[in-house]
């Protein structure tokens, strides 16, 4: 199923059908949970280095983030459910940064945000204390290119993960059949 | 003071230091057994004065290593350089962090980097390299890293 | 994690503060050694951004390692790429045109004022105030705006090269200035309402993580944390470089020594930014904006050290070279890295709510400081 074609879907899942007295909505459940979770996504405030400025940036009032469910940044990964990688990753920081996703509770996804994060980036050639991508670690959802990407990628971003996750194809949804026992 | 002053003023405290033209600033050589008194000196001599540490750090050439100190005083507004060789094999040099506070973060840094033993520093341990990278010195001209290096 | 046993009694207790936390602004780790609520002992643990950047550029040649010095400290990234470029300048004793050499210092002016108010949002939403995050990014889009027109980028723009800038300043560079500027003068005043004349705002600043002058010269602290405590280190005063001995401004200078004083250093060194640019803004001279160097460029054997003052304070780049296009050794004297080690000197005595108030005082970015 293409994540595309999700794009001419209605954004309110379900169909409505007139009745006297009221209306009813028809709908499948996992349509329902999958559009809750997608608008209200709570970022974790995970800010490195430079990345991190574009990631305030689209938190403050000119690119509001605020506006597509993410509201409230929180400290905490116990009470977050997207991660935004937002800076270069090294050998020392590697370590916290399994943990921090170790401690969020599922669903959560992850948003790998700018050329560090993705392979390395800038500091690909000769260093030897940079992971050449985040994904290195943990298992990435959406990758945003730039350098930093400018607030406008970063609600691409956004939307894209909003998009994949009403779609169904995130990694907690998709279900693979058991093989057959003969 | 202009150079030529500096110069007469410090051959006066320790004669044996040599000089080195042709920089923006005085350049002083020295060996490595001679700079912690003349360290104080230059921290306590009311004409020199040279109270800010504003430099610190470690050059490899290839058959040895050389400490390189900026100094300047903010009283008189002068500046010096002080270079320092260092046999490749042992590199050990007296600190001078109980003189300019400063001088902790950076030599903890050349530690690390260059394996440079400051003795009689309070606290020398890593303070930028990850656990376990203690002897991977990882400035030298000749560290190899074939896991995490990708060379161009 | 090696105990200091000299200072640490039973009942202590150490905390770590970071890597991951919203008022570290980057990933600086401390540990705190705490007898109830009083400090004791602060323990940074760098190097959780380390990439490893002065092995780097001894691979790169002398155009390409600008890009890389952006990120260092990505606040004042003209700042930086222009301290580069005055050290190849020097080396190669290249003559920068007038009108280059303006168009240099409105963009260091510029860069400074948005690290300025970056730097006010992000304390006051350390302190627990939320409203003037919102104020100091206003400010900074605008800036941004101004910038991108010309260098082409938002935050780590490479536009200062060897020899000059990029490229020239867009036709609408001056007037939009010129509207920055007007609108600038009022809403300073705002600031002063919003958060320095606030009661709450001055208890937890005055007389919270003293530093006297004499520690701050040991400490090799620099730039507004030095000048809040009366040391006098403006390099743009002190050792002028391009027009800065043409244009008059002041430099501010506090003697309380506390937080207080190196917030409103801050705060009046915005206006003194603003001056400059007034002042040149009309008068931008014509002429080149790069002088003509060769394609591939080689330092002459020697050693090169050049000063310039970034918002945080002195960033010295000291190159060594040995004849070849690329530099033998470059180090990056950066202004973080001597202010933070003022910190443990600071904090001990006070409560740990103060903590968060004295990093902020002290303006740190991280990545300037791991390098």
């Amino acid at each position: 199923m293409d994540i595309k074609s999700n794009i001419e879907k209605k954004d309110f899942p379900g169909q409505i059908h007139e009745a006297p007295g009221g209306g009813i909505v028809l709908s499948k459940l996992d349509e329902i949970i999958n559009w809750a979770r997608s608008n209200s996504l709570w970022p974790l405030t995970f800010a490195t280095s430079c990345c991190g400025i574009e990631m305030m940036s689209v938190a403050a009032a000119k690119y509001d983030f605020s506006r597509f469910g993410f509201e409230v940044a929180r400290a905490s990964p116990r009470q977050a459910d997207v991660i935004i990688i937002a800076g270069t990753i090294v050998n020392k920081m590697a370590p916290v940064l399994k943990r921090l996703y170790d401690q969020m509770a599922d669903p959560k996804y992850v948003i790998a945000m700018g050329a560090c994060a993705i392979s390395g980036g800038p500091f690909f050639y000769n260093t030897y204390s940079v992971v050449k991508g985040a994904d290195h670690i943990i298992p990435v959802d959406v990758y945003v290119a730039g350098c930093p990407p400018r607030p406008e990628a970063l609600l691409n971003a956004l939307i894209t993960l909003q998009q994949k996750i009403k779609s169904g194809l995130t990694r907690e949804q998709i279900k693979v059949p058991k093989p057959e026992h003969k | 003071m202009r150079n030529e002053e500096l110069k007469i003023k410090i051959t006066e405290l320790l004669p044996m230091a040599s000089f080195e033209e042709g920089g923006e600033w005085l350049n002083i050589n020295l060996d490595a057994n001679d700079w912690l008194p003349f360290a104080r000196q230059m921290r306590n001599n009311e004409a020199l004065f040279f109270d800010y540490l504003f430099c610190l750090t470690c050059i490899d050439w290839k058959a040895h290593l050389t400490m390189v100190y900026h100094l300047s005083s903010t009283k008189y507004r002068h500046t010096v350089v002080v270079k320092i060789k260092l046999d490749r094999a042992k590199p050990e040099i007296e600190t001078v962090s109980r003189i300019w506070k400063t001088a902790e973060f950076h030599e903890r840094e050349v530690y690390e980097m260059f394996g440079v033993n400051f003795l009689n520093h309070p606290d020398l341990r890593l303070l930028i390299l990850p656990d376990g990278w203690e002897g991977k010195n990882p400035m030298l001209k000749d560290f190899e890293d074939p896991i995490n290096m990708i060379r161009l | 994690m090696i105990e200091d046993t000299a200072i640490t009694e039973k009942g202590d207790l150490t905390i770590n503060i970071g890597p991951q936390h919203p008022a570290t602004h980057g990933v600086l780790h401390l540990a705190v050694t705490l007898n109830g609520e009083t400090i004791k002992k602060v323990e940074p643990h760098l190097g959780y951004i380390h990439r490893s950047i002065e092995k780097m550029c001894e691979s790169l040649t002398y155009r390409q390692f600008i890009y890389v010095t952006s990120r260092m400290d990505y606040l004042s990234a003209h700042i930086n790429n222009h301290a580069c470029a005055l050290c190849v300048e020097k080396g190669m004793q290249i003559e920068v045109p007038e009108r280059a050499q303006v168009i240099r210092v409105l963009m260091d002016e510029l860069t400074r004022i948005a690290s300025h108010e970056l730097w006010w949002g992000a304390m006051a939403m350390d302190l627990g105030a939320f409203t003037p995050f919102f104020h100091a990014f206003r400010e900074r889009e605008t800036i941004n705006d101004i910038m991108e027109e010309t260098c082409g980028a938002r935050l780590t723009m490479n536009y200062m090269v060897p020899g000059g800038v990029m490229a020239d300043i867009h036709p609408n560079f001056q007037r939009k200035v010129k509207d920055f500027i007007k609108l600038y003068k009022q809403k300073i005043k705002e600031y002063d309402e919003l958060l320095t004349g606030n009661i709450i705002f001055q208890n937890r600043m005055k007389g919270i993580g003293y530093l006297s002058a004499e520690d701050a010269i040991s400490y090799g602290c620099t730039g507004p944390t030095a000048r809040g405590s009366g040391v006098s280190s403006d390099i743009r005063k002190l050792y002028p470089y391009e027009v800065y001995d043409k244009i008059s401004f002041d430099e501010i200078l506090e003697n309380e020594g506390d937080s207080f004083a190196r917030y409103l250093v801050r705060i009046r060194e915005m206006n003194e930014s603003l001056k400059i640019i007034e002042q040149l803004i009309d008068h931008i001279p014509e002429g080149d904006y790069q002088a003509k160097t060769k394609a591939v460029l080689k330092l002459p054997k020697g050693e090169f050290y050049t000063r310039v003052e970034t918002a945080r304070g002195e960033l010295g780049v000291y190159i060594v070279s040995e004849g070849a296009t690329t530099p033998y050794r470059i180090k990056f004297r950066s202004p973080g890295f001597s202010n933070l080690s003022a910190l443990d000197h600071m904090a001990r005595g006070s409560k740990l709510g103060d903590l968060v108030a004295m990093m902020g005082t002290l303006d740190l970015v991280i990545p300037d400081i791991d390098r």
